[in-house]
This record gives structure tokens, C-alpha cells and sequence, in this order.
């Protein structure tokens, strides 16, 4: 497996400046009877080859929704997509049933939270793995079986001859996440969508899937795309950070200035109301109110609600993109192109 | 804290609780299997004091949390809240421990009946207990404006038309509603998100110092419970390996489980992600915990005397209020590393 780094389809099409993922736009609203929900309002971002970004943000702000517009897995009768996806430099919007399902697994792979139910109950993980593959790369059977073995053993599996014949009842949650991710790698994916998938590990356990995920990363070269509500897991992966709120990419930067000198109002708030060490004795500076109610959004900012900067001019209108430098962006109509606005804040209000 | 030696006798004293679940099979329904939940479990609480109890999935803790609020009845063991022993030959009854120890759940859509409205939840602990009930009601109007919510908004309506925070509010307010000295919070911010969990915990601060509680509190996550507690018992596997106040387990730990889960901890710092994780593998399965030491298989420093014979709790050599079962710190244990008998 680590051996065999030939460039996917998907990845030898795309042209030396062209990012692997492009999107623009990105809008996804689902419809019912009674409510259309916005759930995606605007995405754009692009992720290059071997990137990993990082999707930040809490319950309700469409981070696990843009994920999987990516692949498009939504219930196509519930759900509408507007604006641009492209994959490998093809467009993932005008795909048909079949390309679709060549793209999924093959290019673009997924990793959920629960493993427990992504996996079918009744067949093996080995089955499933080797369906899998000869699915996907038409290779016998027995070559897919042994391929199947050779991704146990990637992801540091113990006795992986043996786990083949297991179902996924019979392992732990964390061999199952390894288990999973064995199963998304198994066609090589240039571009990989994990969706929280160490929430429901213990904490011992968390620190080994991440650092699985890095060595994986490092030695195949792929893109990855995070999803996850946990500032700690996103610093101990990410190559960058964006910062989703009410379906919109609030803010992105590379990690250490997200972490360091965040420009957003909710990326501040959300960084000091996350508890860590030596804050014992102090109070924590929560954001007050909840998140806005996506049947309804507010015509401006959506965080203006909430955000303890607001003035009239933020209800006006979305605040546009603003590039504080080619690398760090934020969506917020105190922050200037090419200046921080961090004295800003602090000057402009009493 | 300071209490726990010399002064006044603490609210809650806990000793060798035990709790294991039998698991049956076959058409006869035997016991095929036994679940060692909780195994053993001594400690104290004092008044006014926030004791946190941290451990992975299956550690226990959820089962030690039911134990102390009597949902759950312990197999062996003693549980005295206020001088008082606990349980069916006890010295109080349930109603009364009811009434004088309440629990937050970490669910806080399935801990509320959702065809009550809030008044009504709130106002029925106090009803039950003999309030008037148009006194009760009062109270649940009072109790919903301390945990942060406008009576005249919430009183009316139903858990599904609220938040998570809010439920969880909602919850908080039920178990205050009957005016307890202990309460039993078991994960009641995991649920949440993060800005939303902020509010909370600082809501939770605010109202120990102006009810003056006592506070269990059982998490997961490192940070909250160090954030919150002033003393912290670790858990694995049924069993307590370490208890102290909470600077000396985070500031100088022990036991090599409470070091592997603290170096786990994400570092917040782009810098200095972590290269190694401390321990491999999963916890075990608590059906058939290993012998001896149950940390054992995962433990880097394990030999011999680990797999034969059960470490217990014993005092740290410069802090007797820190206390840690592991052979390596028991004097003549025969663990390679442990001190000379004597010394």
C-alpha cells in the first residue's frame, strides 16, 4: 500500500497550480413541508494536494452537511446544492448516478463518527474491505484479499489475519475507527472527508487515530478534509483552519495564526470559552444567546446577534470575504484587507 | 478540602462500594458473565467541596454516580451522607436522600418528561415532597430565574421547544427545585458545545457559592473537571487508582494511568502536537478485567507482582491526602521500581 503512490485518476488530471478541491459557492437548502432550512450559505475554499484543513464549528453550523455535498450524499429529494464543487479538476455538480459512484471510495473517501453503523452488521470487515477494492480496481479476489490484509496492517492493527474474520461487533471502538479507516484508504483516495471520527473515542484512545491520521497523511499523500467541534483535535491536525458559523466559513487562516491571532469575533469567543489548563479560580468568557435559527437567518451577520462588537452596519448586509493576507480570511466588516483589526476592537468599542 | 482530615465529618463518606451486573445466556437465562462495574470504590466528600471523578468509557463512573443517588442498589459496601448510613437498613430513607441529593443527567432531552411543561417539571419534585402546590410553583419560577431563564418566557413551555443549554438549565433547575446539599452531575456539559458548555459551567460556579452545594462531579474531559473540582478520584476499569486534591493530580501524577491520560490531552499548541501517544490499545473489556493491576496490560511499567496481586490505595510519601494504587510507590511491593520496606 505505501509502496504503490501512483497518482489516482482524479489526481492526474488536475494541473500543477489547479487545488484538488475548488469550491465556490457552495449552498445547500433542505425543504419540508414546513421550513427551508439553510443549511450551507455560502462556502468557498480550495484544498490542495496532501493539505489538511480542518472544519471548525459548532452543532447546527453545516460543517458535516458541506462534507457531505462534497460527495454529494444528501437525500437528493429533500435537498437543494447551488454553487460549484470541483474534484481532481472535474465537476462534481454535473455527475451522473454512475460517475458518482466511481468518485465515491475510489477518489474521494469518508470516515464517519460512528463506525459502528457505517459498517454493515453482517458481513466481515474483511468482506467488506475486499468488496471494496474489487469494486473499484477489478482485481481478483484474492489480490483484494490481500490487500485487505495489507491495509489492517497500515493501520496498526494486532493480529490483522485474524481481524479479517471479525465483525465489527466483535471489536472495540477504536479498532473499529482503524477498521474504517483501512476500508476508506482501500482505493487509494486522493482526498479523504473524516467526519469527527475520534468524537466517540476516549481520550487515550483519540490521541492514537490523530496520530494515525498524520503518519497516514505524511506517507500518502492525501488531502484531507476535518470535520470537528473540538478546538484541541483540530490543532493536533490541521494545516488550516476554517471557522464555520450558521453555514458560512467565518474565518481561515493557517493553524497557529487561527489559534494565535484570531480575527473573528466567534473564533475569539469560541477560543476563550474552551476550557483548558490554568483557568481554574477565573470565569470563563462565554458567548451569551445561541446559535441563530437557520429557517430564519438574519439578513447581515448571523453573529451579529451574538457578537458583543455588533454595530447597525453589520444587519445591513453578509460581510464580504476579507483577506487580512493571502493565507487569513475573515468575515467580519471590522477586519481591513492587509491589516489586523485586533487594536480595532478593543479601541472601537468603550 | 482542607476539611478532609482533622475537621468536621465529611457529607458523603463512601466505603468498598461494589456494584457488578450479571450478564445471562442461553435459553435458561444463567448468569453467563459478570460485569465488575464498580469494584471496590472508597472516598469522601466534603462540604462545600467539588469532587471530580474522571475515567474513560467503562471506567464506572455513570455506575458509581447512580450508586450515590440510590438508582441503583450497591452487591457490598457503605454510603453515609451526613453521619447517616445509607440504604434499606439505613439510617435515612430514600425519600429523604432524595430530597437532600439530587442528579443532573448528561441527556437532557431524555432526562425531561417531554409532555410536561417546565413549570410543571421543576414543580413536581417539591410537590411530591409535601409543598403546597402553588408554593412549588412559585419555587420553579424563582429556581428557572437563577439558572438563567426568564420565568415569564420558559414557564410555559415544552423540552422540545428549547435548546440543549437551555434543557440542561432546565435540568439543573429541577434538581435545585427540592433544595439539595449534594448534587450528582454526571457529564452534564459533554453534550454541549462549547460556547453554550462556558455558560453552563459558569452558571454551575455561581450557584455552589449561593446555595452552598456540594458538588460530584463526573466527566471526561480533563480540562472541565480541572477547571471545576477540588478534589478529582481517576477511575479505570472499576477501580480507583488515584485520588487527591486537584493540583497535586495535575500537577504531579502518579499513577502511570493518570499520567497517560493527562499527556493525551490535546496541547492547544501548533507547536508541540503531541508524537507519541502515552499508551496504546483500548481500555479492556470489564467483563473480564485483567488480574492483579487492571491497568496492567497497558502499562508500560507492568511486571510480575502487577499481574498477582491488587495494588490498594495507599498515601503518597510527602502528601497523605494524595493516595495511588500502584506497586511501584508501595514500599516492599517487589515492583522493581518501588521503595525499600522501611524507608
Amino acid at each position: 500500500m505505501t509502496t504503490e503512490t501512483a497518482p489516482h485518476a482524479a489526481t492526474a488530471r488536475a494541473t500543477a497550480n489547479e487545488p484538488l478541491v475548488r469550491v465556490e459557492d457552495l449552498r445547500v437548502t433542505f425543504t419540508s413541508r414546513d421550513a427551508t432550512v439553510n443549511a450551507v450559505n455560502g462556502v468557498n475554499f480550495t484544498l490542495d494536494q496532501g493539505e489538511v484543513l480542518c472544519i471548525l464549528g459548532e452543532s447546527g453550523s453545516g460543517k458535516s452537511v458541506t462534507l457531505r455535498a462534497l460527495m454529494r450524499l444528501l437525500p437528493p429529494r429533500r435537498s437543494r446544492l447551488g454553487g460549484k464543487v470541483m474534484i481532481g479538476g472535474r465537476d462534481v455538480m454535473a455527475m451522473n448516478d454512475d460517475q458518482l459512484a466511481d468518485l465515491r471510495g475510489a477518489d474521494v473517501a469518508m470516515i464517519f463518527q460512528e463506525p459502528m453503523t457505517a459498517f454493515d452488521p453482517v458481513y466481515t470487515i474483511g468482506q467488506q474491505i475486499t468488496e471494496t477494492i474489487t469494486r473499484h480496481d477489478g482485481v481478483s479476489q484474492s489480490a483484494a484479499r490481500a490487500r485487505a490484509l495489507e491495509l489492517l496492517e497500515l493501520v496498526q492493527i494486532p493480529s490483522p489475519e485474524r481481524r479479517l474474520k471479525s465483525y465489527p461487533h466483535e471489536m472495540s471502538g477504536g479498532m473499529r475507527q482503524r477498521a474504517m479507516i483501512a476500508l476508506a484508504l482501500s482505493c487509494r483516495p486522493s482526498l479523504l472527508l473524516a467526519d469527527e471520527p475520534t468524537t466517540a473515542l476516549d481520550a487515550t484512545v483519540q490521541i492514537q487515530i490523530l496520530l494515525l491520521l498524520r503518519k497516514l497523511r505524511r506517507e500518502l499523500g492525501m488531502a484531507v478534509l476535518f470535520v470537528t467541534h473540538d478546538v484541541g483535535v483540530a490543532v493536533e491536525i490541521a494545516d488550516r483552519i476554517a471557522v464555520m458559523y450558521a453555514g458560512r466559513f467565518v474565518e481561515t487562516g493557517p493553524v497557529a495564526t487561527l489559534i494565535r491571532e484570531p480575527e473573528h469575533p466567534y473564533t475569539r469567543g469560541l477560543l476563550s470559552s474552551t476550557v483548558h489548563g490554568a483557568m481554574r479560580g477565573r470565569r470563563l468568557e462565554a458567548i451569551g444567546g445561541s446559535p441563530p435559527n437557520l429557517t430564519a437567518l438574519p439578513p447581515g451577520c448571523s453573529f451579529a446577534p451574538r457578537c458583543r462588537y455588533a454595530e447597525p452596519a453589520c444587519d445591513a448586509a453578509v460581510p464580504a470575504e476579507v483577506w487580512i493576507n493571502p493565507q487569513h480570511m475573515a468575515r467580519c466588516i471590522r477586519v481591513a484587507p492587509g491589516q489586523a483589526a485586533s487594536g480595532g476592537f478593543t479601541l472601537r468599542k468603550p | 478540602m482542607n476539611a478532609m482530615a482533622t475537621g468536621p465529618a465529611p457529607l458523603l463518606a463512601v466505603t468498598d462500594l461494589r456494584k457488578y451486573f450479571p450478564i445471562t445466556g442461553g435459553v435458561l437465562q444463567r448468569r453467563v458473565a459478570t460485569v465488575q462495574a464498580v469494584d471496590d470504590i472508597s472516598f469522601t466528600v466534603g462540604r462545600g467541596e467539588t469532587l471530580g471523578i474522571v475515567g474513560e468509557s467503562g471506567c464506572g463512573k455513570s455506575t458509581t454516580a447512580r450508586l450515590l443517588v440510590q438508582l441503583l442498589k450497591p452487591d457490598s459496601g457503605s454510603i453515609v451522607f451526613d453521619g447517616m448510613l445509607v440504604g434499606e437498613n439505613g439510617d435515612i430513607s430514600t425519600r429523604d436522600l432524595r430530597r437532600n441529593v439530587q442528579m443532573v443527567f448528561q441527556d437532557s432531552y431524555s432526562s425531561l418528561n417531554p409532555r410536561l411543561p417546565i413549570e410543571d417539571t421543576i414543580a413536581f419534585g417539591p410537590s411530591v415532597h409535601g409543598v403546597p402546590v402553588a408554593q412549588a410553583k412559585q419555587r420553579a419560577r424563582d429556581i428557572l430565574a437563577k439558572v438563567g431563564l426568564d420565568p415569564n418566557q420558559f414557564i410555559r413551555r415544552y423540552p422540545h421547544e428549547l435548546s440543549g443549554g437551555q434543557r440542561q438549565r432546565i435540568n439543573i433547575a429541577r434538581a435545585l427545585a427540592l433544595e439539595p446539599r449534594l448534587v450528582v452531575l454526571d457529564e452534564p456539559v459533554s453534550a454541549l458545545d462549547k460556547s453554550v458548555e462556558a455558560q453552563v459551567l459558569n452558571l454551575l460556579v455561581d450557584l455552589k457559592s449561593d446555595l452552598d452545594l456540594t458538588y460530584v462531579f463526573i466527566s471526561h474531559d480533563l480540562n472541565v473537571v480541572q477547571y471545576l473540582s477540588d478534589r478529582v478520584l481517576v477511575m479505570y476499569l472499576g477501580k480507583a487508582v488515584e485520588i487527591g486534591p486537584v493540583e497535586a493530580i495535575y500537577g504531579r501524577p502518579q499513577h502511570p494511568y493518570t499520567r497517560a491520560l493527562l499527556s493525551a490531552m490535546p496541547s492547544m499548541d501548533p507547536d508541540r502536537r503531541l508524537e507519541q501517544a502515552p499508551i496504546t490499545g483500548d481500555p479492556p473489556n470489564p467483563i473480564n478485567p485483567p488480574s492483579g493491576c487492571r491497568f496492567r496490560t497497558r502499562c508500560p511499567h507492568a511486571e510480575d507482582v502487577c499481574a498477582r496481586i491488587e495494588p490498594r490505595l495507599a498515601g503518597a510519601p510527602e502528601d497523605g491526602a494524595h493516595r495511588i494504587a500502584c506497586h511501584m510507590l508501595i514500599a516492599g511491593s517487589g515492583h522493581s521500581a518501588a521503595p525499600a520496606q522501611g524507608a
